[in-house]
């Protein structure tokens, strides 16, 4: 039923059934626009850097920029200490923005959409930072959740406190990129609707919204992008630099 | 009007879709674990590939050539700031040798203009002496002429005068009493002139 907004983000199965064991790991739409992403990815940048000249053309400018962008946002949020994490990071950013960008397709799919897919990214994420954590301060690291200068009487409060919001970032992390993705497609779609149902009388009102929407979707899709790696460096941050 | 027209459409949509949504798959497609695995399994794959080929691969080519190119601009500007001592030192040395061969002209032309005036002193000296002594030499011969016209010119004046009175009176006087006359005349005029 294409009128369903939600209609969107089903997931169905593109060739045959692969199962590995008992699991059901077929190829899926979501896994097509994953391949796709990733492809466009390693594609544009193995182009860029295939030749490398002193004066950059476009394609090159394009990867130093973003790849100077990307470090310029590691080292002024989490400082010199994250470089060995940059790959990672840059890896992350890249995928999750052509992931959002693809989205912006009409009769793509977008990935990011799906809680499960931003979930394992944001646990990976998570679990990742409280390993690194670990290592780097021991059991020094529980410090991050006394801070400094509060009262004794409010610290069993506080330290609860600190405790939930560690345990709720991969939560908030995958929610927050999942949520505005499936929200603000689930909006277009509804415009989108509205265009027909109302047709060629009174259906110009919601195709300007849907143009201006348009618009405002590809701002999210960078931005939820950008937002996205950020708090992966912040996080990561807290683990590397220890100072509450 | 035409706005709550649409409103009204809109919230009506929005509850039949709602409706229609829910009855249909019972919720989101996202909450539906049929493929959770799967896309967990994909992810992983492309995302471990992504992270893989970046890592390895691509990256590594790009800091190499943000780090040549940054270590060319560097070089070149420490160039450009070599020569543009270089250059400076070279402009002061063109200074210095204008200021030198200045100096140097300076003293070679008053160095010959010494010369010069010296030749000429010297020639004016040797001029004057040759001068000088000409002009003695030539005093010297007037002086001489003078002292000899005397004698020279009495001898004549008595020959004249003894030739004339030979031819007047048509007899031989005695030379020494004409000249005795010649002599007292001629002192006579000196002493006329003295007196002027």
């Amino acid at each position: 039923m294409a009128a369903n907004p939600m209609y969107q983000f089903n997931v169905y199965r593109i060739g045959p059934e692969i199962k590995l064991g008992e699991v059901d790991i077929s190829f899926t739409n979501a896994s097509l626009f994953m391949v796709i992403s990733s492809l466009t990815i390693l594609i544009i940048f193995n182009l860029s850097t295939k030749k490398k000249s002193l004066i950059p053309d476009k394609l090159q400018l394009l990867a130093e920029l973003s790849y100077s962008f990307v470090s310029k946002m590691i080292s002024d949020t989490a400082g010199s200490k994250a470089k060995p994490y940059f790959s990672f990071i840059f890896s992350l950013f890249m995928f999750v923005l052509f992931c959002n960008m693809f989205g912006m397709i009409p009769y793509s799919f977008t990935v990011t959409s799906h809680i499960i897919v931003t979930f394992v990214l944001a646990a990976f994420i998570f679990i990742g930072v409280t390993i690194i954590g670990f290592i780097k301060h021991g059991l020094g690291y529980l410090k991050l959740f006394v801070p400094s200068g509060v009262p004794l009487i409010l610290l069993p409060l506080i330290v609860v406190i600190e405790i939930i919001s560690y345990l709720s970032r991969p939560i908030s992390l995958s929610v927050r990129l999942f949520a505005n993705m499936m929200a603000g497609h689930t909006m277009m779609k509804v415009f989108g609707g509205f265009v027909i149902s109302l047709g060629i009388v009174g259906g110009w009102l919601p195709l300007s919204f849907s143009v201006a929407l348009t618009g405002l979707e590809i701002l999210v899709a960078f931005l939820q992008a950008y937002v996205f790696a950020i708090l992966t460096c912040i996080y990561l941050n807290d683990a590397l630099n220890l100072h509450h | 009007m035409l706005r709550k027209i649409i409103f009204q459409i809109f919230a009506l949509n929005f509850v039949l879709l709602t409706s229609a949504q829910s009855a249909e798959s019972g919720g989101m497609p996202q909450l539906n674990p049929e493929f959770w695995i799967s896309q967990v399994f994909w992810l992983v794959l492309t995302f471990g590939i992504l992270y893989l080929v970046l890592s390895k691969l691509v990256l590594p080519k790009i800091s190499d050539n943000l780090e040549t190119r940054k270590s060319q601009i560097l070089e070149n500007i420490e160039t450009a700031e070599k020569q543009r001592e270089e250059s400076e030192d070279k402009i002061k040395q063109f200074e210095k040798i204008i200021l030198e061969s200045k100096i140097e002209a300076k003293n070679y032309f008053n160095d010959r203009r010494q010369e010069v005036l010296e030749d000429i002193n010297k020639k004016r000296i040797a001029l004057e002496k040759d001068i000088d002594d000409e002009i003695s030499a030539v005093e010297e011969e007037i002086n001489k002429l003078k002292n000899t016209s005397g004698e020279k010119i009495t001898k004549i004046a008595i020959e004249t005068s003894s030739d004339l009175i030979n031819q007047l009176i048509g007899e031989e006087v005695n030379n020494s009493s004409i000249s005795a006359i010649v002599e007292d005349q001629s002192r006579k005029n000196k002493e006329r002139q003295h007196d002027i």
